[in-house]
């Protein structure tokens, strides 16, 4: 079958190309950048998209999708829907799975489960066994078997010791060690700790838990030569030390959540346990600094930690909900609307961020827009205006906080793997 | 006169009107309470639950009898643990309560905002009597009761909080409601237990208590919660009571005009000497008896209100 995106502007600064032109994809495969003939357009399904972006597909490399273990809060399918929803084409996700995403089976099965989906998933295996810090799990097995990294997200590995070896062994398949960074003996709290923390009587997690395991993280990438990603930066201070780390040429990246370059602590003041999450919501100095460091480069991506709850969890007492909340389907309004529109990044940056350096980070392929290669695609109008409402989110949990906010930009269409997502339907274009 | 909130959630933020009002109403009950009819069919017909899912007897009782002076009909439901581990959920458990058509409810919990969830899952007039390391209004209301009772007015005091500020509700509830009426306060404590941005709340941090008796016209002394882990933050209570503790000795070496408050129950010789336990300087028992008259005063104004 043959499609043709009408006049849309072709971005990917991957090549450095940016011009406005026809694009006809035929059975997935990009066949021609325009001089496209009266017959061709004739004999083709025609999308009009004249003026919105078509950019490599989305990549957001942090998500949790519940499955195995909590298929009632979110699934391989329902969350690749929501990520085809909000404009990607691939997502990594997080071992934390009940079992956890510690043996090849388990690797197999949820690629398995999304082998016939638009979006394109990679499992992140456990760093160890059953994620707790003991053992190494059979880290090259999972490699083989499809991990693209290796963490314990949900917690920081938890020994310098264990961490040493995690980090020399996965030197062996250059995967990257992704840190979610919290000390965990500072870590009893439900929000930031400070003067809010202090007014709203919530027990409190300082900043230095997290500055203390991004340096320990980064001085042991040093020391073993691996490759660190700290996830879900949140605090000034680590920013500071990733930007001194990247400049000795320590092999450290970093991503960020839309929330925490949107909101601060102040939005807890309702106890709407929507807004709790960890690392938690800190102070407007952090979010400054959060956005110095995607201007400079010091953070390299923008992921979601897409963290589904059910609503019976979530709607609990606040030191008992648990933390995280969805992010596929408003990090890239969110991101156009917090960092575009308030121009602390142009478009071309936030497409590095949102697309291409996520998959370096795990040394997967970066769709091209050229003739003969496979259309993995994302089309975007930066400037459409729409509210948030989380009744029609594709994903099977609502825990939004964003729900009625109203964001500039947003996907109108992805295409991957021979098939497309458009005007809330899949179908198929081969 | 009516309060500007139909609940009462914390101090934080409470016009001074409404203070003032529910400490003036408080002196009619507490006259109440020296009749010998202690009742006034104020709140007959009213049905109001006490939803402890912490154990205070003390709080509970007071609340109770405040209740019952005003005619009020009263149901405890007093649970240790929380209900979610038990399978139903808080909010289960508070439509079930609802829906036997109760008019407030008085709350404890260990976590902090329950009070704020309960405003957006029920109707009643919600009263909070300590959520988690947030605020504890009524007993910061008796003891401003207590204090106003004693040196006429609050504006001007300098009255100092001892102990674990950094975990108790009583504390903070204390500050904002002492701030908005005028007192000059402070907090006194080991270092391990001031909460971190105090100061931008306009309080001044002592870290010698000797100091803090000199010069204060009040200490309100809490008690150390050893089982609230207290007892990471100190190395012994031995040793907090002998560089915190409030002695005879250090009240007449430094300020024999000093009146001391304990929002109970006391650790006798941790933060109190037995001996200024039962001394002349504290009113302790006041405290107790004014705690009726101020949980009667707020339920009182939050129960005619019209909604
Ligand atoms: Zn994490």
């Amino acid at each position: 079958m043959k499609i043709i995106l009408k006049q849309v502007i072709l971005f990917n600064p991957y090549q450095n190309l940016n011009e406005k032109n026809d694009l006809l994809i035929e059975n997935g495969i990009i066949k021609k950048i325009g001089n496209i003939s009266t017959d061709e357009f004739n004999s083709a399904k025609v999308f009009d998209f004249e003026n919105k972006y078509c950019v490599p597909g989305l990549f957001d490399m942090h998500v949790h999708l519940r499955e195995p273990g909590r298929e009632d809060e979110e699934t391989v399918e329902t969350g690749s829907n929501a990520a085809a929803a909000g404009g990607f084409t691939g997502v990594a996700c997080m071992p934390n799975t009940n079992p956890a995403i510690d043996s090849a089976e388990i690797v197999r099965y949820i690629k398995e489960k999304s082998s016939n989906h638009l979006v394109d998933v990679y499992p992140i295996g456990a760093a160890t066994l059953d994620r707790k810090g003991e053992a190494l799990s059979p880290m090259y097995e999972l490699f083989e078997a499809g991990a693209v990294a290796f963490s314990d997200d949900g917690n920081a590995i938890k020994t310098a010791a264990i961490l040493r070896h995690v980090m020399e062994y996965s030197k062996m398949f250059d995967a990257p060690i992704i840190e979610h960074c919290e000390d965990e003996s500072l870590a009893n709290g439900a929000m930031n700790e400070g003067l809010t923390s202090t007014i709203l009587g919530l027990p409190a997690i300082p900043k230095i838990a997290e500055d203390l395991i991004v340096m320990r993280d980064i001085m042991m990438a040093e020391f073993t030569g691996a490759r660190v990603h700290i996830a879900h930066i949140s605090s000034k201070n680590s920013v500071e030390l990733v930007r001194q780390a990247k400049k000795k040429n320590i092999k450290v990246t970093a991503e960020v959540t839309p929330h925490h370059f949107t909101l601060t602590e102040e939005a807890l003041k309702n106890y709407d346990t929507n807004f709790k999450m960890s690392p938690p919501l800190r102070t407007r100095e952090d979010v400054d600094a959060i956005i110095e460091g995607l201007k400079d480069g010091t953070i390299d991506c923008i992921a979601s930690d897409h963290a589904p709850h059910s609503i019976e969890e979530k709607e609990m007492e606040f030191i008992f909900a648990p933390n995280g909340i969805i992010g596929l389907e408003t990090q890239l309004g969110l991101a156009l609307t917090e960092l575009v529109h308030k121009k602390h990044l142009n478009f071309s940056q936030l497409i590095e961020k949102l697309s291409i350096n996520p998959r370096k980070i795990l040394n997967l392929p970066i769709p091209l827009i050229k003739e003969n290669e496979k259309a993995n695609l994302t089309i975007i109008d930066p400037d459409l205006i729409w509210t948030v409402d989380v009744s029609k989110f594709k994903s099977k949990s609502k825990n939004s906080p964003f729900d009625k906010r109203i964001l500039k930009g947003k996907s109108l269409a992805v295409i991957n793997k021979g098939k497309m997502f458009f005007e809330d339907k899949f179908f198929d274009i081969m | 006169m009516s309060l500007s909130s139909r609940h009462l959630l914390g101090l934080y933020g409470v016009p001074k009107d409404d203070i003032q009002l529910i400490l003036d109403t408080a002196t009619t009950f507490r006259e109440v309470l020296e009749r010998p009819i202690k009742k006034v069919p104020t709140l007959q017909g009213k049905t109001i639950v006490n939803l402890f899912y912490e154990n205070s007897t003390r709080t509970r009782i007071s609340f109770e009898l405040a209740q019952k002076r005003l005619s009020a009909d009263t149901i405890n439901f007093t649970t240790s643990t929380s209900s979610t581990k038990k399978g139903e959920t808080f909010k289960d458990t508070v439509r079930n309560i609802e829906a036997m058509k109760v008019d407030m409810i008085v709350v404890r919990h260990q976590s902090a905002g329950v009070p704020q969830f309960l405003t957006r899952i029920t109707k009643a007039n919600i009263i909070n009597a300590g959520d988690g390391l947030h605020e504890h209004p009524t007993q910061a209301l008796l003891d401003m009761y207590s204090i106003r009772e004693k040196f006429g007015e609050l504006k001007g005091l300098n009255v100092c909080i001892v102990g674990d500020i950094a975990h108790s509700r009583v504390a903070m509830s204390n500050i904002f409601g002492l701030k908005t009426m005028g007192a000059n306060v402070s907090v006194c404590g080991p270092s391990t237990m001031i909460p971190m941005g105090i100061e931008s709340l306009g309080v001044k941090v002592i870290n010698n208590i000797d100091k803090a008796i000199a010069e204060n016209d009040v200490l309100n002394v809490l008690r150390i919660q050893l089982e609230r882990d207290a007892g990471r933050r100190i190395p012994s209570t031995r040793e907090y009571h002998n560089y915190f503790g409030i002695t005879s000795e250090r009240i007449e070496k430094n300020n024999k005009n000093i009146v001391i408050l304990h929002p109970g129950p006391i650790n006798r010789g941790v933060e109190l000497s037995s001996e200024v336990a039962d001394g002349p300087y504290q009113i302790i028992l006041d405290q107790v008896t004014n705690g009726v008259a101020i949980r009667m005063a707020v339920l009182y104004l939050l129960g005619t209100m019209v909604n």
